[in-house]
């Protein structure tokens, strides 16, 4: 048994739990361990993605107790690209949130993350549905705190909302999960892909439903549409490094819903498998319309970030929905781009929100802030990532779901829908862009105007000012988008291979039931 | 008893929706812990309902009743209460700092923030 698979849990776990009790005053200490704990959690992810490619389903019993009777933790190549890209992101989140001081804005912020990472790892590790629930329920209440940290009327405004969003998706998770157990009497995964293969087809109406309540309990994560209400306001008014880490969190969902739908319900079981028919695939063309439509008519920055979001989600799970290998292939290359680019885009807004300073992220014209230049290159970068075009990696990963979805029959519908999108999108960030980098008022002139000297000081000061390193943090999501560009062919011949893997679910449920 | 049960769950889930719709904090919370009454309720019915029987193993027991949704159901309690907690202080810390306990945030607030 490999005891480094429980590793990505237990670490930040024990990091979090030793950064609240024992250095919640010394700000430097937990930066310091806070840093040390996602550095290590790159490395052994690394370690764990290296396993996994071998293809061996990598299994970890908890208390040592077999599956199905214990709660196992399953590693296989989907769950170890998940954790990769998880600690990826927390590193360079982590860096930007102690550059930018956003951590000391109020208490607890490296526990709160520790426990987040903790929640999103488990997420993707677990082999059980119920310990799922338990893992999306730590990773959602360390969210509601990293949410209103900073405070604030409206923040905390919106982070009520999205709690009890999420407070209402929780019991409906419990719903679902109950009907399945009913039905199967099993709640690990492995299991219940066995057990609902052999369920007798006239006697599925139960099953049915419970399936259905899980996929709408996933979509709710998803921010599929119309279950998308808690996202907009919620990331638009989250801190900046949490909203960047929310952009791995709609990916649980989207992890969810591939892991529960190739494995359990999958496209070839007799019952379920034409259960979400087309209409997964039309709330996901809509998901994705609505969010770009969102990007083209938003009044701030922020909220431009959180509609790109959507309507990544909703390309996202527009080649989820067709369910073969090749979309999934397409998908999983596209997951990995828009967590770096939804990431990279709330970090440069929160830049432009810390220069422009009554303007904060409003779209109206102000003066030119300091490092005008860098920040409109690297709002450039960002909205040309998230908008798919060239040279960047959303431009590979779009060109991968069009590829892919020829095998669908409703290929004309999606072909149209992500066109016209894109092009929406490209709008909507180029008149953003214009519209604070280049219409930039003429500062408020100092009384000494003639003043020639005077006149050039202040932009170099204030630029002086300005910390770096949440620059080099934002940065560094750029150039993963890049490297995930050019880097494009091995990575997309890994992510074939991990989709062959999720549609031979019998590998899977071999590697847990098997391990006895 | 099935529809003591059946029915209590369906009373509960109404009244908590109903509740949650209401778009005021204090309602809405009161209908989210409602909810998770009744399903608190409905994950302890899964392992089917049984009177009078053992739940782990003893030599001179006939039958015996589901010992796991017994467990699923306290772990549910758990969360469920923490997470009340956890809403309730939010809800007085948005009532607190911005005077207001209405759940959606309008059109007017938004144009009154910017």
């Amino acid at each position: 048994m490999n005891h480094w698979i429980i590793a990505p849990v237990v670490l930040p776990a024990l990091m979090a739990a030793v950064i609240v009790l024992a250095m919640r005053h010394h700000q430097g200490l937990q930066r310091i361990f806070s840093l040390g704990a996602c550095t290590a959690l790159v490395a052994i992810a690394i370690g764990l993605f290296v396993e996994s490619a071998s293809g061996r389903i990598g299994v970890y019993e908890l208390g040592n107790w077999p599956a199905p009777f214990g709660i196992v933790l399953v590693l296989d190549r989907l769950s170890a690209l998940m954790v990769l890209i998880t600690s990826v992101l927390a590193f360079i989140v982590v860096l930007y949130a102690i550059g930018s001081d956003w951590d000391a804005r109020g208490h607890h912020f490296h526990a709160l993350f520790q426990f987040q990472l903790m929640g999103i790892c488990g997420a993707f590790l677990t082999g059980d549905a119920f310990n799922l629930f338990v893992f999306f329920e730590v990773l959602l209440i360390a969210s509601y705190g990293l949410m209103i940290h900073g405070g604030g009327g409206r923040r905390f405004r919106a982070g009520l909302q999205y709690v009890l969003y999420n407070l209402l998706g929780s019991t409906l998770f419990l719903f679902a999960l109950g009907t399945l157990y009913a039905v199967t009497g099993t709640l690990n995964m492995a299991d219940l892909a066995v057990r609902v293969a052999e369920l007798p087809a006239n006697d599925t109406a139960l099953l049915r439903v419970g399936a259905m309540l899980l996929l709408l309990v996933f979509a709710i994560k998803a921010a599929l549409l119309p279950l998308h209400f808690w996202l907009p306001e919620t990331y638009a008014e989250a801190p900046a490094p949490v909203a960047a880490l929310f952009a791995i969190m709609t990916k649980v969902g989207a992890y969810a819903i591939l892991r529960m739908y190739t494995l359990v319900f999958g496209p070839d079981a007799a019952v379920t498998g034409e259960l979400t028919g087309p209409w997964f695939l039309i709330a996901a063309l809509v998901t994705l319309g609505v969010g770009m439509i969102g990007v083209l008519g938003a009044s701030k920055l922020g909220r431009l970030a959180a509609f790109s979001a959507i309507g990544s989600m909703g390309t996202l799970l527009i080649a989820i929905s067709v369910f073969t290998p090749e979309t999934t292939q397409a998908a999983l290359y596209y997951m990995i781009h828009s967590t770096i680019a939804g990431a990279m885009m709330f970090l440069v807004v929160d830049l432009v929100r810390e220069r422009r300073g009554a303007a904060a992220d409003a779209l109206v014209p102000a003066p030119a802030m300091a490092q005008h230049g860098l920040l409109a290159a690297l709002f450039f970068g960002a909205a040309i990532a998230s908008a798919g075009m060239p040279p960047l990696s959303g431009f590979i990963g779009k060109l991968l779901i069009l590829d892919a979805v020829r095998v669908s029959e409703h290929v004309w519908l999606i072909w149209s829908v992500i066109l016209a999108t894109t092009l929406v999108a490209v709008l909507g960030f180029a008149q953003a862009g214009s519209k604070i980098f280049w219409k930039t008022t003429e500062p408020e002139a100092p009384a000494t105007a003639e003043d020639t000297p005077a006149a050039d000081d202040p932009a170099p000061t204030a630029a002086a000012t300005m910390p770096r390193l949440p620059l080099v943090a934002t940065g560094a999501l750029l150039a993963a988008s890049v490297l995930l560009s050019v880097f494009a062919g091995p990575v997309t011949g890994f992510l074939g291979e991990t989709a062959d893997q999720l549609y031979n679910s019998e590998i899977y449920v071999s590697g847990v039931l098997g391990a006895r | 008893m099935e529809f003591l049960v059946a029915s209590a769950i369906g009373v509960l889930t109404a009244a908590g929706l109903y509740l949650v719709l209401r778009f005021r904090s204090f309602p809405v919370i009161l209908g989210i812990s409602m909810l998770s009454y009744a399903v608190n309720v409905f994950l302890f019915a899964t392992g089917r309902l049984a009177v009078d029987l053992p739940p782990v193993l003893s030599d001179d027991a006939t039958a015996y009743t589901d010992p796991l949704p017994q467990a699923l159901v306290l772990t549910a309690i758990v969360i469920s209460f923490g997470m009340t907690a956890v809403v309730v202080l939010l809800a007085l810390g948005a009532y607190l700092s911005a005077r207001t306990d209405a759940v959606d945030i309008g059109l007017d607030d938004q144009e009154a923030d910017t």
